[in-house]
């Protein structure tokens, strides 16, 4: 019987796929095919958690606010907006005339249903971003209140993002319905999604900036491995394709029908100490003289040059160079293997065996080959230790490590770089390290209003932070894309997101 | 026959619950836990707690296994737990591309093999029987993945004769679907074709010398209708065996070669699947590669019998 009924099943898929999978054959003009490195997770903006996705969700989608190369804010479905004087109130204005996909008018009433889903869904991966919102107010049609807890200076950022993301609201009851065929209000609209093949979108004429999106259709194919990626961009297969290889950035600069564009991303790299988590937190890594030994061992440039092809940014911090809340002036620790050795014997040190964990794949395996050697001429035996992500994200959790290699994408918000590392309770603070100074200042910087404010605070917690080296920052996150000279009009932005307003294929 | 079939289905019931409790358990014995794979870099505490709750994840693994059997017995796959789609619409899309594949990779499996075989058995030891297995050998050491990646840079990148990879369904553009599956399955058949040459070879050798066939050739008939009608029948039964395994496995997805070519089949659904420890997915995909496997091995039985006329009296 149980046979039985998957066969049943499994004939009745097949003659389902030959219908849906059809659409993507034909490529007419004005079809952009942008290849992914990895294949989407959820499609459902509430359920996302993957950076993949967000470049799914920046064609289909619009956030509340967006933000601009500049990592300014600028107005997207919400045109103004302003803070109450104790912080407490935002106050969006929302853009008249926009319609959802499905002919559904956005307006306040929306914007309820959709935050109020994004903190109540019992699965969704928005509750703790959107954890300072007491409640949301329908002011009138076009006016709506997000009324806080507690002053929340990140809250701009995180409705920048898909926290911000307005589905339809009649589509919201049915949760599996959301992630199999989103309906949003962005320039392009669902068509299809075949898992690990494609997702294709097609223009939404009734977008209100349509004019701006000559592209017709948009088509994006995940393909994980980037050699692969590159020839399906040279044989004509692709138009443009993201994440490229740094080893494949001298090629494909001498490519003639080839384009290279990249930007330093938001996110980093870099090595976490277990200082804290779990019994095999017992190491001499507890003792802050043996982490900046690790430190001055490193040669960032070197890592950059060697297997970044000049595109791994050597970062000192956890915030990017393009934020208004970068510190110039925290000093970059340079490679001084006579000092770190020093240390080391302050320490109680000669020699120290030590076990690097990471995510296994070309590049981070790379790097702690190199990392293992730079170490080793300071006295520090490095023992790989590679797992599949998975496996790494568990080791991490669990305290299951001594040093561990791990990226983070970013956030627009310093906080979101920053606080949920550093402080004793963060959640992806995996090394447990924990300094009441940092927690205070972290916490402090979240409830102030400006720039002005929260900077000093930012700048004084990183500058504790670079003193005791929980985290040894390697490299910011790039954003290598390539593209054929057909596209025109792409900028690309330090979030890593393809915004395709104004961008069309030639020819 | 009919009882052969019947007794063979029977046996494929254990086989199935042992093939089935056998993979959960293994999974449990990665390391990795779905569920923070699945929040990536969302590591909120509660929404992790509360999907491990729903998907049971919290309970010992005989209950999860329970359970899932149970669903199963249902018709119930499950749900995938990273894009919550269902675990049989998920099989039933990558299916057809799988058999699509394996099919032509069989085509080109036997057509390169079968043929070859015959020819190296029937001039064994000459420049052509040596000539034959140089190239079968190679055709079974040359990796996939390289030999597919060296296929697109030539075929697609600097000749634009096929697409460089991806899937076209049949039914959307007929010729444009085998045109983008013909690189993947030529891969795939030339590693099979050599291996099916060589046991072919191998069969053919050893029939060749039996009595019966002597005694044709001294009844006078041509060489090439003993090869053909005499030997080659006979020697079908082991190339069956191995055809059927071959195409087995076939169906269990090509993992290297689908990833080379990003065809949306079995073995890039199953290997992204392991990777997230998304364990409903694995639990289907396996449950449907081994119930194939049944499937074309009791073909193979039947053709057995059909092929050899002693087997059908007992």
């Amino acid at each position: 019987m149980r046979t039985l009924t998957i066969a049943a099943a499994l004939t009745i898929g097949i003659a389902a796929t030959s219908i849906t999978t059809g659409a993507a054959a034909q490529t007419p003009a004005q079809t952009l095919r942008i290849g992914l490195q990895e294949d989407v997770g959820s499609l459902d903006p509430a359920r996302s958690a993957q950076v993949v996705d967000r470049i799914v969700f920046a064609s289909l989608c619009n956030a509340l606010v967006d933000i601009g190369p500049d990592l300014k804010f600028v107005p997207m479905l919400a045109t103004s907006w302003s803070t109450s004087t104790d912080g407490k109130t935002l106050t969006f204005k929302l853009r008249q005339g926009v319609k959802f996909q499905d002919g559904e008018p956005f307006d306040a009433a929306a914007v309820k249903a959709n935050l109020d889903r994004y903190r109540t869904l019992p699965t969704s991966n928005r509750k703790s971003e959107l954890a300072s919102v007491d409640h949301v107010d329908v002011i009138d049609p076009s006016t709506v209140a997000i009324v806080l807890k507690a002053p929340d200076a990140a809250l701009l950022a995180t409705l920048s993002d898909r926290a911000g993301m307005m589905l339809a609201p009649n589509t919201l009851a049915d949760p599996a319905g959301v992630a199999t065929h989103p309906v949003c209000s962005g320039p392009y609209k669902f068509v299809q999604r075949v898992q690990n093949d494609r997702i294709v979108l097609e223009k939404f004429d009734g977008y209100w900036d349509a004019s701006h999106y000559p592209i017709q259709r948009v088509l994006f194919q995940p393909i994980p491995d980037s050699t692969v990626r590159l020839a399906n961009l040279r044989s004509g297969s692709l138009d443009m394709l993201e994440r490229l290889a740094p080893s494949d950035v001298n090629a494909l600069k001498q490519d003639a029908n080839l384009r290279f564009v990249s930007v330093s991303g938001l996110g980093f790299y870099n090595m976490t100490f277990n200082v804290g988590n779990g019994p095999r937190s017992n190491t001499p890594l507890k003792d802050k003289r043996v982490r900046e030994a690790f430190e001055l061992a490193i040669d960032r440039d070197a890592i950059n040059q060697v297997i970044g092809a000049g595109i791994f940014a050597p970062a000192n911090q956890a915030l990017p160079k393009s934020s208004p809340y970068y510190d110039a002036a925290l000093p970059f620790t340079h490679r001084d293997v006579a000092k770190a050795k020093a240390l080391l014997k302050a320490a109680g040190h000669e020699h120290l065996d030590v076990e690097f964990t990471f995510g296994n794949n070309t590049v981070a395996s790379q790097i702690a080959q190199m990392l293992q050697a730079m170490l080793s001429e300071a006295g520090i035996n490095l023992k790989l230790r590679p797992t599949d992500y998975a496996a790494a994200l568990n080791a991490a959790h669990n305290g299951d490590f001594e040093v561990l290699f791990t990226g983070w994408s970013g956030r627009v918000d310093p906080d979101g770089n920053l606080h949920q590392f550093n402080t004793c309770a963060g959640n992806l603070n995996y090394g447990h390290y924990c300094n009441a100074e940092v927690d205070r200042l972290l916490n402090d910087a979240r409830v102030k209003p400006d720039v002005a404010t929260r900077k000093p605070l930012y700048d004084a917690a990183q500058k504790l932070l670079a003193d005791e080296d929980p985290i040894v920052y390697l490299y910011a996150q790039p954003w290598p894309f390539a593209l054929s000279k057909k596209v025109q009009g792409f900028t690309p932005y330090p979030d890593g997101l393809i915004r395709l307003r104004g961008v069309s294929v030639k020819g | 026959m009919l009882r052969v079939i019947a007794n063979r289905l029977l046996v494929a019931v254990p086989t199935l619950i042992l093939v089935s409790m056998l993979i959960f358990g293994l999974q449990k014995l990665l390391p990795g836990d779905p569920v923070l794979a699945m929040a990536g870099e969302e590591q909120d505490a509660q929404m992790i707690a509360t999907l491990r709750a729903k998907y049971h994840l919290d309970e010992p693994v005989p209950v999860q296994y329970a359970l899932w059997v149970r669903d199963v017995a249902h018709g119930n796959l499950g749900v995938s737990l990273r894009t919550d789609v269902p675990v049989a619409s998920l099989i039933a899309q990558k299916l057809p591309v799988t058999i699509q594949l394996a099919v032509m990779a069989m085509v080109f499996a036997l057509g390169i093999g079968i043929p070859a075989g015959i020819v190296s058995a029937a001039h064994r030891g000459s420049a052509l029987d040596y000539g034959a297995n140089v190239v079968a050998l190679s055709g079974m050491s040359i990796p996939n993945f390289w030999l597919g990646i060296m296929l697109i840079f030539l075929v697609s990148v600097r000749w634009h004769l096929l697409p460089s990879s991806g899937y076209v369904p049949p039914t959307d553009d007929f010729w444009l679907s085998i045109k983008t599956m013909l690189m993947p399955a030529f891969v795939l058949g030339a590693a099979l074709g050599a291996q099916l040459m060589r046991h072919t070879r191998s069969a053919m050798l050893s029939v060749l010398r039996a009595d019966y066939i002597r005694t044709a050739r001294a009844k006078g008939l041509l060489r090439g209708a003993v090869i053909v009608r005499h030997a080659f029948r006979n020697a079908l039964v082991p190339i069956v065996t191995v055809l059927a395994l071959l195409f087995g496995e076939l169906l269990g997805g090509a993992v290297l070669t689908e990833q080379v070519f990003t065809i949306p089949g079995f073995g890039k659904l199953v290997v992204d699947a392991v990777f997230n420890r998304d364990y409903a997915v694995v639990q289907g995909v396996v449950l449907v590669t081994a119930l194939s496997f049944l499937i074309v091995n009791l073909a193979a039985d039947v053709l057995y019998i059909l092929l050899n006329p002693r087997l059908r009296r007992s």
